[in-house]
């Protein structure tokens, strides 16, 4: 049977802009594959009754990390716990990125705060060669850029071109897709960037998993709050982002204004 | 000390204690079954559901509000047919009672709905009647006594198994539809549905919700509930199951004292998987610290 977890917070600060790194100590090593969420109780007698779902990062032994953005009052709350105090999750929840075992090279591609569960990716499969480019606003949004570096090669974009170079994430995928040779493209960011990713992806057969984003209620698949939209035949059906994903191969996403 | 009687019956129907999973927040039972064993349940409501499958609306559908939440699920469910052979097998596996919600765009489709409902393995069927009555201009059935009078009556007809009809609280006064659906032949009433609503995204200038409006639950909705479950309770005969806003087996044996028989947990479910059983675990706690025998002792005891 599925537990709740009383994760005991080891630090929580700030990392950049608006952004936090929460560490937990997950009581044991939690079953996580990287892509899938945590369903993260907001502390307190907030009146916020919706968990916030937030991405897996890390996870290192019996340690999880999250890194957030500040959004609303749930993750400004989120944002004052301390070390030592207990945090009630739910998860690792959803269906993550899932590396074949032909793969031996590939591009991850993140937007913004979508950048965080690529970590974990990038991270667990050490024997695939891969090509990480991330896109930030400006350079006070960037965040474990060193941490990337350590498990492939980093190329870096800001719209600004206050680090890196001035452009998008995705502009720098479109460029590398004419000369390398990727078996599969991972990717997570906003939606602008997923349609940008998917036009650039079009024509091509590599194969490219997207994590997707939606306001969820419940987080395991009860209640149909979170869904997408995925090709089925000649038309659409609605999956649930929270339980079917958050991952789904690009192509079959559909992507609305 | 030895638990006292937790057993409630409603219709004819024996449920095991008195917490029932609302309708929409439990799917059919098989996400929350990876949490705990949904045989600890009274009961179990279903997702809502039509003669055909539906798509439902468009997200977003969930918006958080103070102390509660909207959705704008829309019926999203893969019709009755797909429900009798894919999912009430094994839900009907299960020892716990199963209540088939079922909705429709007009009588027609709510009759279709008691017919199959009535030929299967479900136990109760509790009729849904929030939903915008098409040929009326698509104003809800529930909204008015003659409409809630009329769909009830031309399901009961053909309806064989016990019916407990679901009111809405989008109404002017809830007497009047609770009134009109026991007079049309219901066998039991529960409440509240959702109360419409909306939420604002000011800085876009937007509706969250795609569907600009949605249904408010949750711990905000509670006092309007607990006053239209006292208000129901006290105008028919039939049982009433009262609903909204239940977070706390406090909170549900308050909806009791007010002449609920049974109750129903619906967003607290997404607040914490376990809320059910932690529910009923401390109804039983309660009941022993204050020597109550039998829960249905607690009943309608609102002393005012
Ligand atoms: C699968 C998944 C993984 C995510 N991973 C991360 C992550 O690793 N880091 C991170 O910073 N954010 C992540 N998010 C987004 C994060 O959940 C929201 O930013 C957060 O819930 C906002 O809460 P709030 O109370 O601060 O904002 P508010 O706007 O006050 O929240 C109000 C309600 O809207 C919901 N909501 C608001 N924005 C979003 C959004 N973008 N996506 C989903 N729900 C939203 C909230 O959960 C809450 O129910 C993820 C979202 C999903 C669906
Ligand atoms: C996401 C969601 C979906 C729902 N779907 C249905 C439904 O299909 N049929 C129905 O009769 N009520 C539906 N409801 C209403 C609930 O069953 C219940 O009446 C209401 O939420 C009040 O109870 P609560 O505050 O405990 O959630 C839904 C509620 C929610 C939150
Ligand atoms: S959040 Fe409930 S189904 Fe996805």
């Amino acid at each position: 049977m599925k537990e709740l977890t009383l994760a005991t917070v080891l630090s929580n600060r700030r990392i950049a802009q608006g952004i936090y790194q929460m560490r937990l100590d997950w009581g044991k090593a939690p079953a996580a594959q990287p892509g899938q969420y945590v369903h993260v109780k907001i502390p307190g007698d907030s009146g916020r009754i919706l968990r916030r779902p937030i991405s897996i990062c890390r996870v290192e032994g019996q340690v999880l990390t999250l890194v957030y953005q500040l959004v609303g009052e749930g993750t400004r709350l989120l944002s004052l716990v301390s070390p030592g105090q207990r945090l009630d999750c739910m998860g690792p929840l959803g269906r993550g990125f899932v590396v074949e075992e032909t793969v031996n090279r590939a591009a991850v591609v993140g937007g913004g705060i979508g950048a965080a569960p690529l970590l974990e990716l990038v991270a667990a499969y050490p024997h695939v060669a891969f090509d990480i480019f991330l896109g930030f606003r400006t350079a006070e949004l960037a965040y474990d850029v060193a941490e990337f570096k350590r498990y492939g090669t980093v190329h870096l974009y800001t719209d600004d071109g206050s680090l890196g170079q001035k452009g998008f994430a995705t502009q720098g995928l479109k460029q590398a897709l004419e000369a390398a040779d990727y078996q599969a493209v991972y990717a997570c960011g906003p939606q602008p960037m997923l349609k940008s990713l998917q036009r650039a992806m079009q024509g091509s057969d590599i194969p490219c998993y997207a994590s997707l984003e939606e306001r969820m209620a419940c987080g395991v698949g009860a209640c149909l709050g979170c869904v997408c939209k995925i090709k089925a035949g000649d038309g659409w059906q609605h999956q649930r982002v929270c339980a079917d994903g958050p991952v789904f191969p690009l192509s079959e996403v559909i992507l609305d204004d | 000390m030895t638990d006292g009687n937790m057993k409630v019956n409603i219709a004819g129907v024996e449920f095991k204690n008195p917490v029932i999973a609302a309708s929409g927040t439990f799917g059919f039972g098989r996400e929350y079954g990876e949490y705990y064993d949904i045989a600890c349940l009274g009961g179990i409501s279903v997702k809502g559901l039509t003669p055909e499958p539906r798509a439902g609306n468009a997200a977003p559908r969930v918006a958080e509000t103070p102390s509660g939440m909207l959705n704008s699920v829309g019926l999203q469910n893969p019709g009755i047919d797909a429900f009798l052979a894919q999912e009430l097998p094994a839900l009907r596996a299960k020892d716990v009672v199963i209540l088939a919600n079922a909705a429709g765009r007009s009588v027609d489709e709510y009759v279709y709905m008691a017919r199959r409902l009535s030929d299967s393995a479900v136990d109760m069927i509790e009729l849904n009647i929030s939903c915008p009555n098409v040929k009326q201009g698509g104003v809800a059935f529930g909204a008015l006594p003659q409409s809630v009078y009329d769909v009830v009556s031309a399901v009961r007809k053909v309806c064989t198994k016990p019916l407990m009809v679901k009111l809405s609280p989008n109404t002017a006064d809830i007497t009047l539809t609770a009134r009109a659906a026991e007079d049309a032949g219901a066998d039991a009433l529960s409440l509240i549905n959702t109360l419409t609503g909306m939420a604002i995204d000011l800085d876009r200038r937007r509706p969250i919700l795609a569907n600009v409006t949605g249904g408010l639950s949750g711990p905000a909705v509670k006092p309007v509930a607990l006053r239209m479950v006292y208000q129901a309770a006290h105008a028919v005969r039939i049982p009433v199951v009262g609903m909204g806003g239940i977070m706390t087996a406090r909170d549900a044996l308050e909806f009791l004292v007010c002449g609920a028989r049974a109750i129903m947990v619906g967003t607290a479910n997404f607040s914490d998987p376990f809320a059910c059983p932690r529910i009923i675990e401390g109804i039983k706690d309660y009941c022993a610290q204050h020597h109550i025998a039998d829960i249905n002792a607690l009943v309608n005891t609102l002393a005012v």
